[in-house]
C-alpha cells in the first residue's frame, strides 16, 4: 500500500509527493472505461467561445513541414521557416533542422516548444557521448537513442515528429521518421512530418528519383517542399534546405509564397 | 535509545520509498545504503543518499534517467488538451495482419509490411516480425512505438537470461514476461503480439492481448486483418503440415489481410523456425509493386528554384593524433 506523507525527522522530500500525485493521476486515467489503447483519459469538450476556432490537433497549433531525402552519396533536409500561434502568424524565421554533429541532423516538426526542448535534451546527451567515446554518434545509434528518449515518455509525451538524416561512415545517407512516441521508420528515398505531410508525401512520391546528385536532389526537394505547403495553411513563409555531401554542407533559404 | 529509534524510522521510510521507486523505475533496494534517483521534472533527479540513520538529500543533478516511464509531461499535456481546446494526437498504428502456425516441424510466422498514420499509409515496407531469441520471433500489432518498444525489451531481458543460466531460452520465459509487463500497465501498452518458437520442449505459438491476457494455440491470427487471415486457416489448416505447405498456407492467409482489409497491405513476410534453425523470408512475396513510375520522371533544371542566400560550410576531415611514447596503440 501506499503509505501518506508522514511527519519525519529528516530534511522533508517534495519529490515523495510528487510521486504520490503522478501515481494518483495515473490511477485516475487508467480507472476510464473506453478506449483502454487511448493513454488519455477521455477529454472534455473545449470551452466554447463565439470566436474561437474549432478543436486542432495539437500538432496543428505552431504548423510545420520537414521532409528529408536520400541521394547519391548525400542527403538534403528541408523545413518551412513559419512559426505560428493557430491561425495567426508569429515568425517566418523559425528553425526546425538543428545540427547534431557536423553529418548528422533533427529535423523537429510539431509543437515548437517541444521541438526546441527535444533539441537541447539531445544536443546534451549527444556531448555526453562525444566525450565518453571521442567520436560522433553515428546516425543508427542517434536514431535509437531518439527512439527512446520519446518512448520513455509514452504517457504524456513530447508532441514532436523528428526526422532525423544523416552520413554514415562509408558516406552512405541514413534517413528515419518517428512518430510522437517513437516509433521509428527506416526509409530508402525519403520520409516526411508535419502538417503538411498529407501533401508532401503526394509530391515526393511523384518528384523522387533515386541516386540524385546534389545540385539535382536540392532542386527536388525544393520543388517538393514548395509545392506541398503550398496546399497548407499552416506552412510555408520560405523554405530551409539544407544539402550535405561528404565535403561540405550547404545550407539554402528559399522564396516561397508568404501567405 | 533515541539514535536507535531514528535508525528503525529511518530504515522504514527509505524501504517505503524504495518500494514506489522500484513500481516507476526498476530501483535497487534491500541493502542498507542505496542511492535513490527519484524523477522530479524532466531529465532532473533528486539524489537522496538513504542510510540507515535516515535519508540526507545531496541535491539536484541532470542524469540521463534509468528505466520505466517518465510522467514528468502528463500534467502539461492533460492542460493543454482540458484549458487548450486542443486534440489529442494519433500514433503510427500498424493496422496489420499477423499470423502463426504450428506446422510438422515448428512454427511459421507471417505478416504484413504496410505502417499507418490515420488513413495515410505512413511506411510501405515495415518490418513487424521482430527478433526475440534465435528460436524465438515475435510478431507486433497495436501502436507501432509499444510492439517495437516491449520486443526489444523483452529480447534485452532473454539475452540476459541466457547468460545467466547458460541455455537456450524458453518460449514461455518470453511469454511470461510479456504478458507480466502488459498486465501492469493494464492496456495502456497497446501491444498485441504473435509469438512463435522452437525450444528443447517442442514448437510453442501464443497469442498475447494487450491486456495481458495469452492463449495458445496451433495457429493464430492476430490485428485488424485477422478476421481475413482466420478463415484462411479454419478452411485449410491441418495438422501435421510439411514446411512448404505452411509457408504457403502463411502466405495465403497473409494476403487475403492484404487484399481485404485496409489497414494491412503491401508484401508478405515469413519467418520458419525449425530446431536449430531459423529462416528469416523478408519480403516473400510482393503483390503490390509499384507500376506508376513515369520514365522520364520530373526533371527540374538547376536554378530552378529562387533562393535568397545560401552559406556552403567546408567539413574538414577529422584527423586522429596517434599519441607518441607508448607502445600500444588505442584503437577509436
Amino acid at each position: 500500500r501506499v503509505s501518506g506523507i508522514q511527519h519525519r525527522q529528516t530534511a522533508s522530500y517534495p519529490a515523495h509527493s510528487v510521486l504520490f500525485i503522478f501515481r494518483i493521476l495515473l490511477l485516475a486515467g487508467v480507472n476510464q472505461p473506453d478506449s483502454p489503447s487511448s493513454p488519455f483519459p477521455p477529454s472534455p469538450p473545449p470551452p466554447s467561445q463565439s470566436s474561437s476556432p474549432p478543436a486542432m490537433s495539437i500538432f496543428e497549433y505552431n504548423g510545420s513541414a520537414v521532409v528529408a531525402m536520400v541521394g547519391k552519396n548525400c542527403f538534403a533536409i528541408a523545413s518551412d521557416r513559419r512559426l505560428g500561434v493557430q491561425l495567426q502568424t508569429v515568425a517566418t524565421d523559425f528553425q526546425r533542422v538543428f545540427k547534431i554533429h557536423d553529418k548528422l541532423y533533427i529535423g523537429l516538426s510539431g509543437l515548437g516548444t517541444d521541438a526546441q526542448t527535444l533539441y537541447q535534451r539531445l544536443v546534451f546527451r549527444h556531448k555526453l557521448y562525444q566525450l565518453r567515446e571521442e567520436r560522433d554518434m553515428k546516425p543508427e545509434t542517434f536514431a535509437s537513442l531518439v527512439s527512446a528518449l520519446l518512448y520513455e515518455k509514452r504517457f504524456g509525451p513530447y508532441f514532436c515528429q523528428p526526422v532525423i538524416a544523416g552520413l554514415r561512415e562509408n558516406n552512405e545517407p541514413f534517413i528515419c521518421t518517428m512518430d510522437c512516441i517513437g516509433a521509428k521508420e527506416l526509409a530508402k528515398d525519403f520520409v516526411v512530418s508535419g502538417t503538411a505531410a498529407e501533401s508532401l508525401y503526394g509530391a515526393c512520391e511523384s518528384m523522387y528519383k533515386p541516386d540524385m546528385e546534389p545540385e539535382e536532389l536540392f532542386e527536388t526537394i525544393s520543388q517538393a517542399l514548395r509545392s506541398s505547403v503550398d496546399r497548407d495553411c499552416l506552412s510555408g513563409w520560405g523554405g530551409y534546405v539544407l544539402i550535405v555531401t561528404p565535403t561540405e554542407v550547404r545550407e539554402s533559404v528559399i522564396k516561397g509564397r508568404m501567405d | 535509545m533515541k539514535q536507535k529509534k531514528r535508525n528503525e524510522k529511518g530504515l522504514a521510510v527509505a524501504a517505503r520509498r524504495s518500494r514506489l521507486v522500484s513500481e516507476l523505475r526498476s530501483g535497487i533496494g534491500g541493502l542498507g545504503f542505496w542511492v535513490n534517483r527519484l524523477p522530479v521534472c524532466g531529465d532532473f533527479s533528486l539524489i537522496l543518499i538513504c542510510t540507515g540513520a535516515g535519508c540526507r538529500m545531496v541535491g539536484y543533478t541532470d542524469l540521463p534517467t534509468k528505466g520505466g516511464f517518465d510522467f514528468g509531461l502528463c500534467r502539461r499535456n492533460q492542460s493543454l488538451v482540458e484549458k487548450g481546446g486542443l486534440k489529442i494526437p494519433g500514433f503510427l498504428k500498424t493496422g496489420t495482419t499477423i499470423v502463426g502456425l504450428v506446422f510438422k516441424d515448428g512454427v511459421v510466422l507471417g505478416a504484413d509490411t504496410r505502417a499507418t498514420e490515420g488513413p495515410i499509409v505512413a511506411d510501405k515496407n515495415c518490418e513487424k516480425i521482430h527478433f526475440m531469441a534465435p528460436n524465438i520471433y515475435c510478431c507486433g500489432a497495436g501502436t507501432a512505438a509499444d510492439t517495437e518498444a516491449v520486443t526489444d525489451m523483452v529480447s534485452s531481458q532473454l539475452q540476459l537470461h541466457r547468460y545467466a543460466t547458460g541455455r537456450e531460452s524458453r518460449v514461455v520465459t518470453a511469454l511470461t514476461l510479456l504478458k507480466s509487463h502488459l498486465f501492469k500497465y493494464q492496456g495502456h501498452v497497446s501491444a498485441a503480439l504473435v509469438l512463435g518458437g522452437v525450444d528443447c520442449t517442442g514448437p510453442h505459438l501464443h497469442t498475447v492481448y494487450p491486456h495481458g491476457s495469452t492463449d495458445t494455440l496451433p495457429f493464430a491470427t492476430m490485428g485488424s486483418g485477422s478476421l481475413a487471415a482466420m478463415s484462411v486457416f479454419e478452411s485449410k489448416y491441418k495438422e501435421g503440415l510439411t514446411r512448404e505447405e505452411g509457408i504457403k498456407l502463411v502466405a495465403e492467409a497473409i494476403s487475403g489481410g492484404i487484399f481485404n482489409d485496409l489497414g494491412s497491405g503491401s508484401n508478405v513476410d515469413v519467418c520458419v523456425i525449425t530446431k536449430g534453425k531459423t529462416e528469416y523470408l523478408r519480403n516473400y512475396l510482393l503483390p503490390n509493386p509499384r507500376t506508376y513510375v513515369s520514365s522520364k520522371g520530373y526533371s527540374f533544371t538547376k536554378g530552378q528554384t529562387e533562393i535568397l542566400s545560401t552559406k556552403i560550410t567546408q567539413l574538414k576531415p577529422k584527423v586522429e593524433v596517434a599519441e607518441g611514447g607508448d607502445a600500444i596503440a588505442m584503437e577509436e
